[in-house]
């Protein structure tokens, strides 16, 4: 991919090349953090800001990296990286900043960072690479919000803390699905997302491990 | 002793890393799809975190935490800021020596962990359960309690998934939710068996 085009570097990751979908990268981070609009956002941003300037970062300094210490150093910038998005929060939105908890410091471990730092910005220039953080950041981004959109909108029947469809305990119509504010219901959406996903873009699917032959009638002796 | 027990079994079923906080996801994925395989990183799981945790413990109380360098006639001084710093580089350092030290002493066990050591010091679940001690301010003895439960639980976990993906391959799954799509199906089932456990208090 060394004379894509930066429209494509970009891009790309969005739906063709989906990080979480296809990679399977950054995964863990991802799914307690969608209960409500906010908060995901919030998460959006940083970990688009994370990858975005490690990438940046790795990029300027690949060639003075030695090969056999590149994971640490590389985790030393992103670590640095995230201790300063976590400062900011504290310091701006110390309230979301107590929900997201530990899953800020866990942005170190975000498979996508450290990924996206091995795979593309060591072998690209920095403005590619930033490029690249960013179009993964938005990839990680757009499912991360369609998840935590339906969760909070059925869940709970509100977008961003705004009430859309007043639920019965306060007088309303609406009997929220207390389902999708559990755990397991990000599972299943992202699980059918991808399903979705592959509908839409047959390549992605994969190849089973098995096929089933056909069913062939014997005739008995 | 009986609130190490209860910190334990809590931190297997109640808390469970993987199906409860969706700790160390991408490797649960990736590499669930044989048993022997999810074996070995379940063990090595356990081992990094019985000694992670603990370290990263001593670490914080003693040095990092606001007011910890009172011995050191640095009473106001806080450096819980360089915490993740400190952290994932005592994950780092603590993976490699052990892999430096099983390769000298216990090579059947290193031949066995093979890759998945240092594929460890990237899993969520490890820092995770670092910082988890951190926000619970866990003393000594709880964290090393809390290191090996939090792992067994990962440990299990992961060995359940690949027992099920194992039979699952024969299965005549629809085409768009083959292989990713149903696996984040089955664990989220697993997810929502885990979580009958959330009832019990101990």
């Amino acid at each position: 991919m060394a004379d894509a085009s930066a429209k494509q570097v970009l891009f790309e990751p969005i739906f063709s090349n989906n990080p979480i979908a296809l990679q399977i990268l950054g995964i863990c981070s991802a799914l307690a953090v969608t209960t409500s609009m906010n908060v995901t956002l919030v998460m959006c941003a940083a970990v688009i800001a994370v990858t975005a300037f490690s990438n940046l970062a790795v990029s300027l300094v690949r060639t003075q990296i030695p090969g056999s210490i590149r994971i640490i150093v590389q985790m030393t910038i992103i670590a640095s990286l995230v201790i300063v998005v976590d400062q900011v929060l504290k310091a701006y939105a110390y309230e979301i900043s107590k929900q997201l908890s530990v899953f800020v410091g866990l942005i170190i471990t975000n498979c996508i960072v450290m990924g996206r730092a091995e795979g593309f910005a060591m072998k690209n220039g920095p403005w590619l690479s930033f490029l690249d953080g960013v179009g993964n950041g938005l990839g990680y981004s757009v499912l991360l919000i369609f998840v935590a959109f339906f969760r909070e909108l059925l869940g709970a029947g509100s977008l961003f803390g705004v009430s859309l469809m007043p639920v019965v305990n306060e007088g309303g119509w609406y009997i929220p699905n207390g389902l999708l504010l559990l755990p397991p219901s990000a599972f299943f959406i992202i699980g059918l997302a991808i399903w979705g996903l592959r509908t839409w873009k047959p390549e992605q699917v994969e190849e089973p491990d098995y096929k089933m032959s056909r069913h062939v009638a014997k005739e008995a002796f | 002793m009986e609130h190490y027990i209860s910190l334990i079994l809590k931190a297997i079923f109640v808390e469970n890393m993987a199906l409860a906080f969706f700790l160390g996801m991408c490797t649960f994925l990736a590499i669930s799809k044989k048993i022997e395989a999810a074996t070995g990183l379940g063990i090595a799981v356990v081992v990094v975190l019985t000694v992670t945790v603990p370290v990263n413990n001593l670490l914080y109380n003693s040095i990092l935490r606001e007011g910890a360098l009172d011995w050191a006639g640095l009473p106001n001084v806080d450096l819980s800021f360089l915490g993740l710093l400190t952290y994932i580089g005592v994950i780092a350092a603590i993976v490699q020596i052990m892999e430096m030290v099983l390769d000298k002493y216990i090579p059947a066990l290193y031949a066995a962990l093979g890759v998945f050591l240092p594929l460890i010091t990237v899993n969520c679940a490890i820092l995770g359960a670092s910082l988890f001690m951190v926000e619970r301010d866990y003393t000594f003895g709880e964290s090393v309690v809390y290191g090996f439960g939090a792992g067994l639980g990962w440990a299990l976990a992961i060995i359940a998934l690949a027992g099920i993906r194992e039979k699952l391959k024969y299965s005549d799954v629809p085409e768009g939710l083959r292989g990713l799509g149903i696996t984040f199906i089955t664990v989220g089932l697993m997810s929502l068996g885990f979580m009958s456990f959330s009832g019990i208090s101990l």
